[in-house]
């Protein structure tokens, strides 16, 4: 007997579980569907380098259903809801989808219009993002035009996708400016809620250092209340002010809409309740999560997806067998970090083990924690294997989905407290 | 971690001032817990979202972040913020004898 499963989430997660799937079951045991609301997928680590010129638009973008393998039906639409108890999904033009599995892959969505203000005077002219192809492409123009003055990057709360992306903005801004021979005109700030540059205590020191080094002023503790774009101000819930010629704003994240309008299906901020270790939700034992979309206590990035999918199809296979679940995703992520002049960081880390020194995958290989321009060219490299190996499901060589311990000077970090 | 003495009783917190044990918080608590905030006046508002946060916390395994609080407390986030000014879902977390929450990966 044929059985369905449907991908709901075309990205990153979505398409390379329908591909891995589809090398592991003939399409006579499984009939695979992936749905997304558009046709376009967006390489979105790019998006960081389209406001400095250094990446083009187009470059980034390429067809949904061409990165799936043949007998994966791609089925473009929004979707109202699932219904998880009648194990089917729901297509906002009336389509019903019945499921054995299901797996959400809709990511994390912006949400502008719940801070004050994001959206109104000002918006896409002196505030913008750069976390969507609108307003990267947008930015590009403003800081091209803009001669000196304030620029403000704020996050305004966590978690974001690629929390790393903010501080990467900064490390570029400085040296756009440098290149354009007016850095001495620009004042840069970050802005965070955080207490400190990152989340965890070593990276963030490290990376609170250079935004000192290369002059960065950083605001922490800081919980945007409102943008107020006429005043060219941010302002906080505890009425700290700061004021920008320039802001570049990381807006909130929250799950897909349509997981809100299911009932029982995401959390209060439309994410989907995981369990960290197997990946499947903790809503129905025939659904599972994978990438943004979950509520896991990992980072919001495509290494992370990438990683999980090992994990995720062995447990689908496992779930229409009956068997018991394989419980061995770490929360292991790994992020090259563009600092600027042609150089990057490298960090790797999970669940318990936050991002030390040392090297990757093993003792000989690029170094951790340490800016180098092996890692730069690692990052630009990546977007080949992000088409060519991530997606199509294949793995990396010489990188397991388990984060290695080898290479790392774990003896002289202690293992980050749960927070 | 210390021992600290709250309403006459002991309880462990950690180094960031946090309950080590939710069990061993008490209502009696919550005046001097407050106070110890900077907070000394407790209205219905206050009292709603420490219960909430519990609550939260017993289902979940964690106190809700500020954004999830204004979403299902029934508070508003600028609320919340007039309520407990130095943050809320921190202080409220202390005072409603829970582990910081897991907000920020």
């Amino acid at each position: 007997m044929t059985e369905n499963v449907v991908i709901l989430g075309g990205g990153t997660g979505g398409t390379l579980t329908a591909n891995r799937l589809r090398k592991q079951f003939s399409r006579g045991e499984l009939a695979i569907t992936v749905v997304d609301q558009d046709r376009a997928h967006v390489y979105q680590p790019g998006l960081l380098f389209l406001p400095f010129g250094l990446a083009h638009g187009e470059d980034l973008i390429r067809p949904r259903h061409r990165q799936l393998k043949k007998g994966i039906d791609f089925v473009e639409s929004d979707i109202d809801r699932v219904d998880v108890d009648g194990h089917r999904v729901l297509l906002a033009g009336g389509q019903e989808l019945p499921y054995d599995v299901l797996v959400i892959a809709t990511g994390a969505r912006l949400v502008p219009d719940e801070t004050d203000g994001l959206t109104g005077p000002g918006w896409m002219e002196k505030v913008f993002t750069f976390y969507d192809l609108p307003g990267a492409t947008g930015l590009e123009q403003a800081l091209r035009d803009f001669e000196g003055g304030r620029l403000v990057v704020n996050v305004v709360d966590m978690p974001i996708k690629c929390p790393v992306a903010p501080l990467e903005f900064c490390f570029l801004a400085d040296w756009y400016f440098h290149e354009r021979g007016i850095r001495d005109r620009v004042q840069l700030t970050l802005v965070t809620p955080l207490d400190a540059a990152f989340t965890k205590p070593r990276a963030a020191s490290m990376l609170g250092g250079m935004l000192e080094d290369k002059g960065v002023e950083l605001v922490t503790e800081f919980n945007t209340g409102e943008v107020d774009g006429a005043a060219g101000k941010l302002v906080g819930f505890d009425e700290r002010e700061v004021p920008f010629d320039l802001a570049v704003v990381i807006p909130v994240h929250s799950g897909a809409a349509y997981v809100g309008r299911s009932p029982g299906l995401g959390d209060a901020l439309d994410f989907v309740e995981t369990d960290p270790h197997t990946l499947q939700s903790k809503v129905a034992p025939e659904i599972f999560a994978i990438g943004d979309a979950a509520n896991l206590p990992a980072s919001k990035a495509g290494s992370v997806s990438h990683f999980e999918g090992e994990v995720l199809v062995e447990n689908i296979t496992r779930f229409l067998r009956g068997e018991p679940l394989d419980a061995s995703f770490d929360g292991h992520a790994n992020c090259f970090i563009e600092t600027g002049f042609d150089k990057a960081l490298l960090i790797d880390f999970n669940y318990e083990q936050e991002p030390v020194e040392g090297h990757y995958p093993g003792p000989v290989g690029l170094p951790l924690l340490k800016e180098s321009r092996l890692n730069h060219l690692g990052k630009l490299m990546f977007q080949w294997f992000y088409w060519h190996s991530l997606l199509p499901g294949r793995d990396i060589p010489g990188v397991g989905a388990d984060m290695p311990r080898a290479g790392k000077h774990i003896d002289r970090a202690p293992r980050s407290a749960p927070k | 971690m210390t021992t600290a003495t709250i309403a006459g009783s002991q309880v462990e917190l950690n180094d960031e001032g946090f309950f080590e044990d939710p069990e061993q918080w008490t209502e009696d608590m919550v005046p001097e817990l407050a106070a110890n905030e900077d907070i000394h006046e407790l209205d219905d508002k206050h009292w709603q979202v420490i219960r909430f946060m519990r609550q939260e916390y017993f289902a979940h395994g964690t106190g809700p972040t500020v954004r999830a609080l204004g979403k299902t407390s029934g508070v508003s986030v600028k609320e919340l913020y007039q309520l407990f000014p130095k943050g809320p879902a921190k202080i409220a977390a202390r005072i409603a004898g829970i582990p910081k929450p897991k907000g920020c990966i």
